[in-house]
C-alpha cells in the first residue's frame, strides 16, 4: 500500500513509473466496485446475450442452443417495424420538445426577480417525484366523466362531451399524452443543466454584446447559445439514454391498450418477458435494443463530442 | 455551498460546487416593469409544475363517490383526512409492506453505494496506478446502462442464483446502476482537495483511511451528501427492474405496486393520490436541500 505515490487528479502525461504493484494496492479502494459492476452489470449483459441464442422455456428451463431463431422471431413480428419507428418517434420527439422548452425554462429561471427561488424549487418536483404516480395523475386526469383534465377541457370548449376522446382508451392518444409526461418529467433535469451552463457565459461577453448594439435576440442566439453547446451536448445525450429507456410512462398510460399500436421497443420487451414468458426472445429484442442505445451514443459522442475532457 | 479549500489558480466558476448566486446577467437595475413580466412568467412556470401534484393532493382528500363522480369539482368540498389512514388497507395490494419494501431497498443500496463508491472515487482522485482510466472509462460506460434494458438478463442471473424475488436482489441491482453516478460526483470533489492537504497529515503520521475520513471528508461532504440524495431518490423511484424481479405482492415496492391500480374497474384514486403523496414529499424535500448544487455541481467533470 505504502508504494503508491500521492498523484494529482491528472492524467499522468509521461510514462508511469508504478508497475503492477500499485494496480494492486489499488484494489482493496476499487475492488469492490468492480465486483458491483461486472456482476450486476456487465455478467446480467453477457447473459441476456447467451439467452438471445438459447430456446428457453416459459418455466425457465434452458433447452439448448437455437443460433439466431429468437431474431427472427423479433424481426418477423409483424408489429416491429411499426414499433421500431414509434420509438424513433419517442425518442426525437421527446428530446427536441425538451430541450426547447428548457431553453426557454432557464431563461426565465436564470433572469433576478422576487420569488425566483421558489419558482426554481418548484420546477425540481417532477424530477425527484415516482415518475410512475406523476403519469397515474394525468392517466385519471384523462378517465373520461370524471378525470379532471379531461373535465377542464369539456369546460374550456376543446373537447365536446365529457366522454372525452377516450384519451387512454385509444393507442394514438395515449401516446400522444405520454409524449406530453415524459417531457415534462425530462424538463427538471434538462433545465437545470442549461442553467448551469448559463454561469459560464461571462458577463464582460454580455456587456461587450451590449455595447455593440445587439438586441436581446442577436445577443441570445450569437453569444448565449453558443456558449451553452456543452451544456446542451450533455443534456441531449443523457435525455436520449433516458427517454430511449423510459418503461414506467408507456407502462401506465398505454398498458391496458390490448395489441401493440403504441409500444415501443422498451415495452415490447416487457410483454415478452411479462406476457408471454419468452425470456429468450425478450434477449434478443433486449440485445437490439443494446445495440441501438449504444450506436446513438457512438455517434453523438462522435459528431457532438460532449465530453472533450474526460 | 463551495469547498473552501480551493486548488491554487482555479477559477471559483470551475470549482465542482458553485455557490448558488450568479454572478453575471442582472448586476444592473431593472425596471419595475420588466420585474412585473419576469415574475409573472415565473408565476405561470410555478403553476405548471405543482398542477400535477396538486390534482394528486386534492383528490387525496375526496372520497371515492367525490372523485369518481361525473360531475368533478376542481377543488375539494370537504376534507377526508381519514384517506390518510384508511389507504393502507385497501385490497388491492398490501401498501404497508410496499412501503417498507421501498424504504428498505432504497436505505440498503444507498448505503452499499456510499460504502462501496466512497473508497474508489477517493483513491481514483489522488493516486495514479496502471489501470485507473479504464476503471473510469468503465464507470462512465455504466452510467450509459440502464436496468430497463438489461432486464431479462438480470432476470435470469437472479434466477440461477436463487435470488429471484428478494429484496437483496434490488438491493445489488439499485446499487450496481446508481455506482458511477456516485463515484463520478464524489471523485469530481475529492479531486478538488489539494494534494498537498494529504501529503502534510500523512507527514504528520496519519494512516490511509486516516485522510480520507478526517481529512477529506469534511472538505467533500457537500459532494458525499449530493450523491447519497440522488442514489436514495432513485431507488426510492426505480421502476423496471422491481417490476420483473419481484413477483410477490408484499415484496414490492410503491411504484410498482400502484400500477395495479390502473385498469382496475373502480379504482381506488383517493388512495392512489394518498399514498403518492406521502411517498413524494420526502424525496421532494431531500432533492431541494441540495437544488444549489443541482446548478453546476451535478454535470461537473462532464460540461466544462
Amino acid at each position: 500500500m505504502s508504494r503508491s505515490r500521492p498523484g494529482g487528479a491528472e492524467p499522468r502525461t509521461g510514462r508511469p513509473r508504478q508497475g503492477w504493484r500499485d494496480t494492486v494496492a489499488a484494489l482493496p479502494w476499487i475492488g469492490p466496485a468492480l465486483i458491483l459492476i461486472f456482476g450486476v452489470v456487465l455478467f446480467p449483459a453477457v447473459v441476456m446475450f447467451v439467452n438471445s441464442t438459447r430456446d428457453i422455456s416459459i418455466s425457465g428451463v434452458d433447452k439448448g442452443s437455437v443460433g439466431l431463431d429468437n431474431y427472427v422471431e423479433v424481426f418477423s413480428f409483424p408489429y416491429f417495424w411499426p414499433i421500431f419507428v414509434r420509438t424513433i418517434v419517442w425518442v426525437v420527439v421527446v428530446v427536441a420538445a425538451t430541450v426547447v422548452i428548457s431553453l426557454g425554462l432557464a431563461q426565465i429561471l436564470n433572469k433576478a426577480f422576487p420569488g425566483r427561488r421558489i419558482v426554481r424549487l418548484a420546477v425540481i418536483i417532477p424530477w425527484a417525484a415516482s415518475v410512475v404516480m406523476t403519469t397515474m395523475v394525468v392517466y385519471y386526469g384523462l378517465e373520461p366523466y370524471f378525470g379532471i383534465i379531461n373535465t377542464f377541457l369539456v369546460d374550456v370548449g376543446l373537447v365536446d362531451t365529457p366522454e372525452g376522446y377516450g384519451w387512454t382508451r385509444n393507442p394514438d392518444t395515449a401516446f400522444a399524452w405520454s409524449i406530453v409526461v415524459a417531457v415534462f418529467v425530462s424538463l427538471p433535469f434538462t433545465t437545470y443543466t442549461i442553467l448551469a451552463g448559463l454561469q459560464t457565459v461571462p458577463g464582460e461577453v454580455l456587456e461587450a454584446a451590449k455595447m455593440d448594439g445587439a438586441g436581446p435576440a442577436r445577443t441570445y442566439f450569437g453569444v448565449v447559445l453558443p456558449q451553452l453547446r456543452s451544456a446542451l451536448a450533455v443534456a441531449v445525450l443523457i435525455n436520449i439514454i433516458n427517454v430511449f429507456n423510459s418503461l414506467p410512462i408507456l407502462k401506465v398510460m398505454t398498458g391496458s391498450i390490448p395489441g401493440y399500436d403504441a409500444d415501443t421497443i422498451m415495452t415490447l420487451i416487457f410483454k415478452y418477458i411479462q406476457n408471454q414468458h419468452k425470456v429468450d426472445v425478450a434477449s434478443a429484442l433486449s440485445v437490439v435494443a443494446f445495440v441501438i442505445v449504444i450506436v446513438i451514443v457512438a455517434v453523438y459522442v462522435r459528431v457532438v463530442k460532449p465530453m472533450k475532457e474526460i | 455551498m463551495a469547498i473552501t479549500v480551493a486548488a491554487p489558480g482555479l477559477e471559483p466558476i470551475e470549482a465542482p460546487t458553485p455557490s448558488g448566486r450568479r454572478r453575471t446577467y442582472t448586476e444592473d437595475q431593472v425596471p419595475l416593469g420588466k420585474l412585473i413580466v419576469r415574475m409573472l412568467a415565473g408565476l405561470i412556470v410555478l403553476l405548471v409544475f405543482i398542477l400535477p401534484y396538486t390534482i394528486m393532493f386534492f383528490g387525496s382528500v375526496k372520497t371515492k363517490a367525490q372523485i369518481r363522480s361525473v360531475d368533478p369539482t376542481y377543488f375539494p368540498t370537504e376534507w377526508h383526512w381519514e384517506n390518510y389512514l384508511n389507504m393502507w388497507s385497501t385490497p388491492e395490494t398490501p401498501l404497508v409492506q410496499n412501503l417498507i419494501s421501498t424504504i428498505v431497498i432504497s436505505v440498503f443500496a444507498t448505503l452499499l453505494v456510499l460504502l462501496v463508491a466512497m473508497p474508489a472515487a477517493y483513491y481514483t482522485a489522488r493516486f495514479a496506478f496502471p489501470g485507473r482510466m479504464v476503471f473510469l472509462f468503465l464507470v462512465i460506460v455504466t452510467q450509459m446502462l440502464q436496468p430497463a434494458v438489461l432486464t431479462s438478463g438480470l432476470f435470469r442471473q437472479f434466477v440461477a442464483l436463487d435470488l429471484i424475488d428478494t429484496w437483496a436482489a434490488m438491493i445489488f441491482i439499485n446499487a450496481a446502476f446508481n455506482l458511477s453516478f456516485a463515484v463520478w460526483i464524489m471523485h469530481s470533489f475529492f479531486a478538488g482537495v489539494p494534494k498537498e492537504v494529504d501529503e502534510a497529515a500523512q507527514i504528520d503520521g496519519a494512516g490511509r483511511l486516516a485522510v480520507l475520513f478526517r481529512i477529506n471528508l469534511p472538505l467533500v461532504w457537500p459532494g458525499i451528501v449530493t450523491a447519497i440524495v440522488f442514489t436514495f431518490v432513485a431507488c426510492w423511484n426505480e421502476f423496471a427492474a422491481s417490476l420483473v424481479i419481484l413477483s410477490t405482492a408484499g415484496n414490492q415496492p410503491l411504484s410498482v405496486a400502484l400500477t395495479k391500480f390502473v385498469g382496475q374497474y373502480e379504482t381506488s384514486w383517493h388512495y392512489v393520490f394518498g399514498v403518492s403523496i406521502v411517498a413524494i414529499i420526502p424525496v421532494v424535500v431531500l432533492f431541494m436541500l441540495i437544488e444549489k448544487r443541482l446548478v453546476g455541481g451535478l454535470t461537473a467533470g462532464s460540461v466544462k
